[in-house]
């Protein structure tokens, strides 16, 4: 199937920011979606890899190396040439084996010549780019531990059937679950980045927007294409002037200031929720090309940096978002 | 449970197979629920149409995506792969048997699978009998149509058709397109999936009539057969026992696009829609709230039971002990030494691999102290309302440490004549909020039938290797007898016969006694039983959730 142009996905809207937010700032770690089956979770990431133009790498790269890592990765890649690779976008397969995963021994070059050799797994294949994993809630936490730690530290590290290998595996984390269907843990929940809540639109008229748009790109989906491209192209260049700015941005001491106002308020646990709201605040700063961060960034970013940190009380049940959105009511008026 | 009048629900799987096989890759496939002559001859259509390739509901990753064929390549010392069945079924149709026991991995890749290049159509069959099991909601989300064929006795040749292709039928026109959209919207569909199916299905419907323009009953066909089964409300205020009457008249409306059209094509299709309800969620709907998340076929599915150990991957180690031996991995691991080891018998080397003990390896798997406590509540007149909010609020304390515990929580209530499996097995918290907001209370006492109910939901949970606790919330009299007939006599004479019932089966039980003064009655009821007894009378959650946490038995290890 051809990709749907993220310019042309209707509504989303807090989907959409948090996907670019993560494209401008990788290190926010993450984008967790809730949503129910059938919202365009995954049409919307996929759409957003699409979208990025095409990374350049040393040819014949099992790992993605940039040109100037040349030789870093265990193969180790020696091509003194480079080509150019759509940014990959991984899609982990419920079920996913702890092999698949993190990569193994080839077990053909063992059958065929005895050699003991690394089968890289999903996680070189999504070095650079996405790595997206459909209800994440139903994934064995063992494999979502070892997800993020990866994540986090931007290293796959296998120590495993008499291999060590370690290469480099950066890429932004999508997951997505129905909460409906089991929680994730705490634990877990918190060292994802940012968290959206997908719904479809509720409007007739978005809903009815959404099905002729996707009627015309079954139909002629190169036209459709071609129809959104100067739309799509603006995204692009937002991105682009956003990693470049992303670089020069300080943020301010007044709104560090009213970052941990937030957070204390809203009783957000540990320091990653502050840290995260920071850096998600600047980065779409960046993204809106302002010169400094200020207040309405945070607050724009604030339900989808904190919403999954706060301390929960079963038997209170009021959302998240509306605990924020009260508090920020209540600080800054 | 009968059929809604005039519903016929071998015509509608038919005529759903037919639109399918029109256009297979953009309708995804369909489910087919329950076994016998209807469905097989519907799949015999199938066959006779399309490629048709079975899924083992037991394939592994190498059979289903191609891959290296380890034991062929073992045998002949060169490496030998194979195709995948996915690659296989391309342009043809997936068949999946007893769908409802897919494996999650197996489910995960069909789902990716079809987000991708699809390819293929999926036919799921579906053979659970209860609402409690069912396909993986990812699949059913994915295919266009879901149908129910049980108890479907009757079977018709299917009419002769000249359809014209689907690409020649024009686009629908934004008044059919709203249709659809505002029949979704008060149906309470919120996936935009089924809105480009019922699309779809409109359009095939038309090209199977020989059409190349989508009219309204084209759209009617499409609500009927798409959204319908995927409905999670009825629409406020409206009677569907006049709408079906009224669905069946003859509409007439061509072209023209006034305000009034247009809203009436939007009745009709949501009339059409209404009268294709599954009559059992009808009858939910009807008396509240649909208690079980109504989506797909057959209402929620349990997300995913925690079964046995989960495989862990493998460890060096002896096959004894009940560890048992890891032969893949045996294999793996003896695989990079064999060049060398054959050195080592010099000019004569022995035929086939050479494995040695430190090759072995054995499988582990992840320990989960699975545990179901189920709740089974006196929910009558005599237990007072209190109660029931008491019990909620402990079944929402125990699910908020299920993280820990790594336990479901499923609740029963019994009220008038007949107990309601309010909440089954659960770890989401979400969800038991949902279900648990409109527990109702008031009239007779039909304890006989709470406690076979939770027995039965026990033997069900039992045979999934987890193990069931139940947790009776009661005061220990009854008044309704197990056939709902009133009667205090038979009614405590049938709940002693469910009661040694629970005894024989031997489950962990715990009676809470929820009278304001303790009664003989619950205490004869947990002795029966043998259960433990706990006179608790001015619980509150908080102590609710831990007496019932004290008092359950160690969870085994796997």
């Amino acid at each position: 199937m051809a990709r749907f142009p993220f310019s042309a996905i209707v509504g989303q809207d807090e989907m959409k920011q948090a996907l670019l937010v993560a494209a401008v700032d990788p290190a926010i770690g993450g984008v967790m979606v809730f949503g129910d089956r059938g919202t365009g979770k995954s049409t919307a990431a996929r759409a957003l890899a699409g979208l990025l133009p095409p990374m350049t790498t040393v040819e014949d790269c099992r790992y993605h190396c940039k040109p100037d890592e040349r030789g870093s990765c265990p193969d180790p890649c020696t091509s003194g040439r480079n080509r150019k690779a759509a940014v990959p976008f991984v899609d982990l397969p419920l079920g996913a084996t702890e092999d698949r995963v993190l990569g193994a021994l080839d077990l053909e070059r063992a059958l065929r010549a005895g050699e003991k050799a690394f089968e890289p797994g999903l996680l070189a294949k999504a070095h650079r780019g996405f790595l997206y994993i459909d209800e994440i809630n139903l994934l064995e936490d063992h494999l979502v531990d070892l997800l993020l730690d990866v994540a986090a530290s931007g290293e796959n590290l296998v120590e495993r059937e008499g291999l060590s290998v370690r290469h480099r595996a950066q890429f932004v984390l999508i997951g997505s679950g129905n909460p409906e269907e089991g929680e994730l843990r705490p634990q877990l929940l918190d060292r994802f980045g940012l968290s959206v809540e997908v719904r479809t639109p509720e409007a007739i008229d978005q809903r009815v927007e959404i099905m002729r748009r996707c009627a015309a790109q079954e139909a002629d989906p190169e036209g459709f294409a071609a129809d959104w491209k100067a739309e799509d192209e603006k995204v692009l260049k937002q991105i682009a002037r956003g990693q470049k700015k992303l670089a020069t941005l300080t943020v301010p001491d007044e709104a560090m200031a009213d970052m941990a106002g937030l957070c204390r308020a809203v009783g957000a646990d540990g320091l990653r929720g502050e840290l995260t709201l920071m850096r998600a605040a600047r980065a779409l700063a960046a993204l809106k090309g302002a010169r400094a961060v200020t207040r309405e960034h945070m607050i724009a970013v604030a339900p989808m940096a904190l919403r999954h940190r706060l301390r929960r009380d079963v038997l209170d049940e009021t959302g998240s978002t509306v605990r924020i959105d009260r508090a920020i009511a209540e600080l800054f008026g | 449970m009968s059929d809604p009048a005039g519903a016929d629900r071998f015509g509608d799987a038919a005529l759903a197979l037919e639109l399918f096989m029109l256009a297979p890759d953009a309708l995804g496939g369909l489910v087919l629920r329950g076994a016998g002559p209807a469905r097989d001859a519907l799949v015999e259509r199938l066959k006779a149409r399309l490629p048709v390739r079975r899924l083992p509901a037991h394939i592994d990753d190498e059979r289903l995506l191609g891959g290296v064929d380890i034991a062929a390549s073992l045998a002949s010392g060169r490496t030998i792969r194979q195709t995948g069945l996915l690659e296989e079924a391309r342009g043809g149709v997936l068949l999946v048997p007893m769908a409802e026991r897919l494996l999650t991995a197996i489910s995960g890749r069909l789902a990716q699978a079809m987000d991708g290049e699809r390819g293929f159509g999926l036919v799921l069959l579906d053979d659970s009998v209860s609402g409690e099991e069912g396909p993986p909601p990812s699949l059913v989300e994915r295919v266009a149509f879901h149908c129910d064929l049980s108890n479907v006795r009757e079977i018709r040749a299917a009419p002769k058709r000249k359809p014209v292709p689907i690409a020649r039928v024009e686009p629908a026109d934004g008044e059919a397109l709203t249709a659809l959209a505002a029949t979704a919207e008060l149906l309470g569909i919120s996936s935009v999936r089924a809105l480009l199916f019922a699309l779809v299905a409109a359009r095939a419907h038309a090209a199977l009539q020989g059409r190349t323009n989508v009219e309204e009953q084209d759209l009617q066909i499409a609500a009927g057969l798409v959204l319908a089964p995927r409905a999670t409300r009825l629409p406020p205020q409206e009677e569907p026992e006049d709408q079906r009457d009224e669905s069946t008249q003859e509409n007439s409306s061509e072209g023209g696009a006034g305000d009034s059209e247009m809203r009436q094509a939007e009745d009709t299709v949501l009339e059409a829609a209404l009268a294709a309800i599954p009559p059992d969620l009808l009858a939910r709907l009807a008396e509240g709230a649909a208690r079980r998340t109504a989506r797909g076929s057959g209402g929620g599915k349990k997300a995913k039971s925690k079964l046995r150990g989960k495989p862990l991957g493998a460890r060096p180690g002896m096959p004894r002990g009940g560890a048992r031996l890891a032969l893949i991995d045996t294999l793996r691991a003896a695989v990079p030494w064999q060049p060398l080891r054959r050195r080592e018998h010099g000019d004569d080397p022995p035929e086939g691999l050479l494995i040695r003990k430190s090759d072995l390896r054995i499988r582990r798997f992840e320990e989960r102290a699975a545990a179901v406590t189920i709740f089974a509540v006196d929910a009558s007149g005599s237990a007072a309302m209190a109660r029931l909010a008491e019990a909620k609020g402990a079944v929402e304390l125990m699910l908020a440490q299920t993280y820990v515990t790594r336990s479901e929580v499923a609740l029963v209530a019994f009220r008038g004549t007949g107990a309601e499996l309010l909440l089954p097995p659960t770890r989401s918290l979400t969800r038991a909020r949902r279900a648990l907001a409109e527990l109702p209370g008031g009239g007779g006492t039909p304890l006989a039938t709470g406690i076979t109910t939770a027995r039965k939901l026990a033997e069900t949970i039992a045979t999934r290797g987890t193990t069931p606790f139940l947790v009776f919330l009661t005061d220990g009299s009854a008044n309704i007898a197990g056939d709902g007939t009133p009667g205090r006599g038979q009614a405590r004479e049938d709940a002693e016969a469910a009661a040694s019932a629970v005894a024989r089966i031997g489950f962990a039980a715990l009676v809470v006694d929820i009278a304001p003064r303790p009664r003989p009655e619950a205490e004869a009821l947990a002795r029966t039983m043998q259960a433990r007894y706990l006179p608790l009378p001015m619980a509150d959650a908080t102590a609710l959730q831990r007496a019932v946490e004290a008092a359950r038995p160690a969870p085994q290890a796997a």
